[in-house]
């Protein structure tokens, strides 16, 4: 739509060197994508739509903003109860009180960390096997697809791999929170598609020029693979992020846990977090409730601020892309 | 229509010559690619197939302290219990439950908020709205759950609300007669819009042609929707239908193991909790893995049969 309008005021190069500026005609914004075909809906039909949509956008943004400003509220006014949107008297006391050190501090530097080395591993090993698969006449690699297919087919089960992890000595590392989900078969063969479509022209030339298969990876085909790369890497940070249950498997030892269970801990379970964390001694600490809430915005901010990035790429279709139509 | 491309064309052009070459020169040739797919394949082999065979203890009475190998083998007896337990037969009715549930209210929902939404004339309006309807989808099961019992748990905001008009509270979060509805609206609220991806994607590639010649023909609005939307995107919907009956035995885990303790397993209880039980709770290792084998084995088989049948309705499947 933007680029339409820009057209309309935009200048049209004449045949004479000169250019013609067509004035901006003043329209209705409304009908201004609308197909000519279409007739414009009855008021009925526009406020039920309207209705319909404002409900759906409320109830997905409502609990977080709540959740917010009760993070943002003092005592008082979470001990009077009562809607709060704004917090009356915005104050910082639940997160100064979570980050001086203590649980969350450090599950949040657990996570923090995880999630750098974990996406970096995970982008590692999937960005190499699917180049390898990538290439048709590679003797060999078609046997090794199948057995990628056979993974998204068929789930080991909880137990078996569980026992593993236990026999390879991992359990209450954190290698056994990153190892078992290096490469997802889904993100995999997004990731392989993509490399296939880039044309061979460009990786043939790179060839006669002398680069070896190592070289073309890193020259050509990443570079043109950025945008696809991104979304995997954000879907794979996120996963990291989020993960709760494998920590429930693997980890023990409370004081190694990420936010999540950190989160889980505190929040649904309703474990002290006041008697956990060391308060200056007379000072009354901040309502349970803000400090809740507060663990549950760090757990959520970044995912709000890789948010924006990925939510580029959702609707240029990066991901459809791979979905033939 | 909508066939994620697996198997790939090879490209013709100067690799299409390869099987003239003999294979050690192919081999040397390609040693990079080798070196590339060594990792993945490793990890392939080692964390799915291995754990794969490693089910084999399903035959065995594994005790820990006994040890893998030196437990005793004792045939099909953890394969007949899914006969007879209870407690499996709780799970399993549980989660076919809601997985019925999940098909008729969750499965709908985005293919409505999709018409919705692509029916939103202002691109940015519509950008805006998927900027929120699709955020749900990257929160956690944790914090999803934490976000519900703000707002509908025994001192969220909805019992201040009441508390505040001296009106009873009511018990949502923690009762189990409501819960099966409860984890079909968490599971719409978190994927809702995140589903109508894939249907904006197929309504999209809508021939506009034929909405213009059904318009010359005299159709209404109702009547595009049915003749010409509905059509075009059928193959995408059956083909998402399908896939979700391939996965009808595994409801997920998170979401269920997090609110087990507020409603009790009696109405909580799902498939992939109770493998988890059982083996880590009462030590039944065994049965455990007999559970988790079958409910697999059943998974692999439907995602393949669903496929088939993908194929034979739409001339195209997903594997």
């Amino acid at each position: 739509m933007a680029t339409i309008r820009e057209e309309r005021s935009s200048t049209i190069p004449s045949l004479g060197g000169g250019s013609l500026v067509i004035p901006e005609v003043k329209r209705k914004r409304r009908d201004s994508n609308r197909p000519i075909w279409m007739e414009e809906p009855g008021p009925l039909m526009k406020i039920a739509k309207a209705i319909a949509l404002t409900f759906v956008t409320l109830i997905m943004v409502f609990p977080m903003v709540y959740v917010v400003a009760v993070s943002f509220s003092s005592a008082k006014d979470v001990l009077a109860g009562g809607l709060i949107l704004f917090p009356r008297n915005p104050t910082l006391e639940s997160y100064s009180a979570i980050l001086q050190g203590g649980v969350v501090t450090r599950a949040l530097q657990i996570s923090i960390l995880l999630t750098l080395f974990g996406t970096f591993a995970q982008m590692v090993f999937t960005v190499t096997l699917a180049y390898g698969l990538s290439r048709p006449g590679v003797w060999g690699s078609k046997f090794v697809l199948y057995l990628v297919l056979g993974a998204m087919i068929f789930y080991p089960g909880m137990i078996p791999s569980f026992l593993l992890i236990k026999e390879l000595g991992l359990l209450n590392t954190y290698p056994a929170l990153i190892v078992p989900g290096l490469i997802s078969a889904w993100n995999l063969i997004i990731v392989r598609n993509f490399f296939m479509n880039i044309p061979a022209d460009l990786t043939d030339a790179a060839k006669i020029d002398g680069a070896s298969d190592a070289q073309i990876l890193w020259r050509i085909i990443l570079p043109l693979s950025k945008a696809v790369l991104a979304v995997i890497a954000l879907f794979y940070g996120v996963g990291i992020w989020n993960q709760f249950f494998n920590v429930i498997l693997y980890i023990n030892d409370s004081t190694m846990w990420p936010v999540q269970n950190v989160l889980r801990q505190y929040v649904l379970m309703g474990s002290n977090l006041a008697s956990a964390d060391q308060f200056a001694p007379n000072q009354a600490p901040p309502p349970a409730q803000s400090i809740q809430m507060a663990v549950v915005v760090l757990a959520t901010v970044p995912i709000l601020i890789v948010y924006p990035f990925l939510q580029r790429y959702f609707t240029k279709g990066v991901l459809t892309g791979s979905i033939k139509g | 229509m909508a066939t994620l491309r697996i198997g790939g064309k090879s490209s013709s052009g100067p690799r299409g010559k390869t099987f003239s070459t003999p294979l050690r020169k192919r081999l040397w040739r390609d040693r990079w690619m080798y070196l590339f797919i060594l990792p993945g394949l490793a990890y392939f082999l080692l964390f799915i197939y291995l754990p794969i065979l490693g089910n084999f203890i399903a035959w065995k009475d594994y005790a820990p302290f006994v040890g893998l190998w030196e437990s005793p083998w004792v045939g099909w007896a953890n394969f007949e219990l899914l006969f007879t337990d209870p407690d499996f037969q709780r799970a399993l009715i549980n989660t076919v439950q809601i997985e019925i549930l999940q098909l008729v209210f969750a499965f709908p929902a985005p293919l409505a908020l999709a018409l919705l939404l692509h029916s939103i004339m202002s691109e940015r309006l519509k950008r805006a709205i998927q900027s929120i309807v699709y955020l749900p989808h990257f929160l956690s099961w944790v914090i999803v759950i934490a976000l519900w019992q703000q707002i509908f748990g025994g001192a969220g905001f909805i019992n201040q609300l009441l508390a505040n008009q001296d009106m009873d509270r009511i018990n949502v979060m923690s009762n189990p007669d409501l819960f099966k509805p409860l984890v079909v609206l968490q599971s719409m609220w978190k994927d809702v819009g995140w589903g109508t991806i894939i249907f904006l994607a197929a309504l999209t590639r809508i021939d506009t042609t034929l909405y213009e010649a059904a318009v010359i023909d005299g159709a209404n609005g109702r009547r595009r929707l049915l003749d010409v939307t509905l059509p075009g995107i059928m193959s995408i919907i059956i083909l998402l239908l399908i896939l979700r009956m391939g996965s009808m035995f595994s409801t997920g885990f998170e979401q269920y193991f997090l609110q087990r303790n507020a409603v009790g397993p009696e109405a909580a209880e799902v498939i992939d909790t109770f493998v988890y039980t059982r083996a880590f709770q009462s030590g039944d290792w065994s049965f455990a893995t007999a559970v988790g084998l079958v409910r697999g084995v059943v998974a692999a088989f439907m995602i393949i049969g669903a496929n088939w049948l993908a194929k034979r309705f739409t001339g195209e499947g997903l594997l």
